[in-house]
């Protein structure tokens, strides 16, 4: 019976950990999504993340400078989202894809452009610093429990900020600006909330958020940059904000539901099975599509799920 | 005074095509600090990616060959973009189309007459493009479900596949990675380097798509639908079928895309089918406006680009990925400008103040 327990706290302690960098872009996008401003952009805010924070702890030798560089480099990204969706009045979907695709062009420059000259300025194949798991001591050795208390810091973090997000979000004054301006912002107006400011604050909070996220796997999740580290989890992080009904506690639930798909691919391939490991590998993006699905059905059957109403609409006070 | 945003009576034709030129300045001034900050001379990149690309036979043929791929997605992306439909799925839909002529080409068409393959292969790319985009058309005809999602998800399980045959379901013997030669029997034929009879193909598709678009039936549904789904219902326009019509032709047309690469340029199934020209094409249809022809232009320049990038690998050592930030850097000011379209900024005295206008920052 050991073997089992043993087995079952490996996976779910995988699970976290590949649940990490999914949470904080999660909790992020989230926020974001909730001001009313739909941000596509995640999968290349989440690669420039990855790749500055890497960058800059590969140079400075400081993870948590790494962690800086990263929010840095998200809240610019979101900044621009924000600026061209809010102030441009840009269409909010091809916005946030051109922020994917000058992320991603941009982050695999920087790779092979930011590296020492002794590896031809490529950032691929460097060690670097990163943030290591810490066994919590007694803790850690409890069965299926013990996978909690085996994490790295950035995870340990998570722990006390989504119960925190949760709250900002339901029961502060600030948080219920936020919702209001993503439900009804003409509302939100004649209350005498600052749309506009509170649109660019969220979505540049959400751009941080992510960008802690990409750094998660570039700094402690797979150490170190590879073009395309994150392999689409910014968009399976979009689902999973439908998927956690725009409710950053529930975020975890389905985050850790995605990193226990990589758990098992992962123990399944490391067993030799017979699967071929493309149509394990395919596993989480069929996920993500049976999550979107089930999620619209439950919609269509006039249960709200909970999208906020003015989700991707831009708001003009000449329109009131 | 006070710098004001006043709405345009009509839109502004002049502003549409400024913007795109701006953009285009804008993002290559970018790009030369981004590549200053680096250690580069932009000028001298910029100045290699030019004649690295244009400067020469090799460099045109292989502008041309990177600019059949680049039209064809374009087009078929704008063709969705057109009724608003999101389809970021043509990667996996060109890699899709790639699979299919390859397998028709190497094994679904043995024993058939010698001039049935070259057809037959084609055909089976288009096919395998059209199925790939008509799962997330009836997801969203039907059940209403996002499709930028959906597409774009399907982009990682077409790639998955491809490899899973490349490097083992349909591997050559004795080869690491790809599959046999295929057939010379479905080679498209080559005229000019590299470049191959597909450009034919995507250049007359343009214009057959600018003649739909601009006098069919089909072409308004479109239009109305984009622009305002809730006329089209009171105008008696059946959306989920155009939806679904619509996405068929439009995967069809990405998968057309890897059906050429594969019968003209690759002549195997093998790495490197899926480099992204999928993405590149959302950047080439909203930066064409979604006007067909426009596509084939932008695809050029788009083409022009990626050649120059790989000429200053060559050549300076700088990564070939410059090319792909100035492309993902295009959209930026484009999306910025498009609002002067809609809107004139004009300075005026604060005193008069007419209901329609409104402060800028």
């Amino acid at each position: 019976m050991t073997g089992i327990y043993a087995l079952l706290t490996s996976i779910l302690t995988i699970t976290l950990r590949a649940g990490t960098s999914l949470i904080y872009a999660t909790v992020g996008e989230t926020y974001t999504e909730r001001s009313g401003i739909l941000n596509l952009g995640v999968e290349g805010m989440m690669l420039v993340g990855a790749v500055s924070g890497f960058a800059t702890a590969y140079y400075s030798g400081s993870v948590v400078l790494g962690l800086v560089a990263a929010m840095m480099a998200g809240a610019l990204l979101g900044a621009i989202h924000a600026f061209l969706t809010v102030t441009m009045r840009a269409n909010q979907v091809v916005s946030g894809l051109s922020i994917t695709l000058f992320g991603t062009g941009l982050a695999s420059f920087l790779g092979e452009r930011l590296g020492p000259a002794s590896n031809n300025h490529n950032l691929v194949g460097l060690v670097g610093p990163r943030f290591s798991p810490i066994a919590v001591p007694a803790l850690s050795n409890i069965p299926m429990i013990g996978a909690l208390f085996r994490q790295d810091p950035l995870t340990y973090v998570l722990y006390l900020l989504v119960p925190l997000a949760w709250y900002y979000l339901y029961k502060t004054r600030n948080g219920l600006n936020l919702r209001a301006v993503g439900e009804s912002p003409q509302t939100a107006d004649a209350m005498g909330v600052d749309v506009i400011r509170t649109r660019y604050l969220y979505t540049i909070l959400g751009g941080v958020l992510v960008g802690l996220g990409g750094a998660h796997l570039s700094l402690a999740y797979a150490p170190g940059w590879a073009e395309n580290i994150t392999g689409g989890r910014g968009w399976i992080v979009i689902a999973l904000v439908i998927f956690a009904m725009w409710n950053p506690a529930r975020a975890v639930l389905g985050a850790v539901l995605f990193g226990g798909i990589n758990a098992v691919q992962f123990r399944l391939q490391a067993g030799g099975t017979t699967v071929a490991s493309a149509y394990l590998n395919m596993l989480p993006y069929l996920a993500t599509i049976l999550v979107l699905v089930v999620m619209t059905w439950w919609e269509a059957l006039s249960h709200r799920i909970g999208a906020p109403a003015a989700l991707g609409l831009p708001y003009m006070r000449e329109e009131k | 005074m006070k710098l004001i945003l006043r709405k345009r009576e009509t839109v502004s034709r002049r502003a549409g095509i400024m913007v795109p030129l701006v953009s285009f300045i804008v993002s290559l001034a970018f790009g030369a600090i981004l590549l200053a900050a680096s250690g580069a001379n932009p000028f001298a990149t910029y100045g290699a990616m030019i004649a690295g690309a244009l400067g020469s036979g090799y460099g045109l043929s292989e502008v041309l060959v990177k600019s059949i791929p680049l039209i064809l997605t374009g087009l078929g992306v704008a063709l969705a973009f057109r009724m608003r439909f999101w389809n970021i799925g043509a990667e996996g839909q060109l890699t899709l189309g790639a699979v299919a002529a390859a397998g028709a080409a190497l094994f679904w068409t043995q024993g058939l007459p010698g001039w049935t393959v070259l057809p037959l292969a084609i055909l089976a790319g288009c096919v395998a493009g059209a199925l790939w985009a008509g799962i997330p058309a009836i997801l969203k005809a039907f059940l209403n479900v996002d499709e930028t999602l959906t597409t774009l998800m399907l982009n990682y399980v077409a790639v998955l596949y491809s490899e899973h045959l490349y490097y083992v379901a349909w591997r050559a013997e004795g080869y690491n990675s790809g599959t046999e030669r295929i057939t010379e029997l479905a080679w498209l034929p080559r005229f000019f380097g590299r470049a191959h009879t597909g450009i034919f193909y995507a250049l007359v598709l343009a214009v057959v798509l600018w003649l739909l678009f601009r006098f069919s039936r089909w072409g308004f549904e479109l239009k109305i639908i984009g622009a305002n789904p809730t006329a089209a219902r009171y105008l008696g326009i059946n959306i989920a079928r155009n939806i679904v019509l619509t996405l068929l032709i439009s995967g069809a047309i990405s998968g057309l895309a890897g059906a050429v690469e594969v019968l003209g340029l690759a002549r195997r199934l093998q790495q490197g089918i899926s480099v992204g020209y999928g993405y590149t094409a959302i950047i080439i249809a909203w930066m064409a406006q979604l006007d067909p022809l426009a596509v084939v232009f932008v695809a050029f320049l788009m083409a022009t680009l990626l050649v120059g990038g790989d000429q200053i690998q060559m050549r300076m050592r700088l990564p070939a990925s410059v090319g792909v930030v100035l492309q993902g850097m295009l959209l930026i000011p484009m999306l910025a400008g498009n609002l002067f379209k809609e809107y004139a900024l004009r300075l005026e005295r604060s005193d008069r103040e007419p209901a329609a206008q409104e402060e800028v920052a």
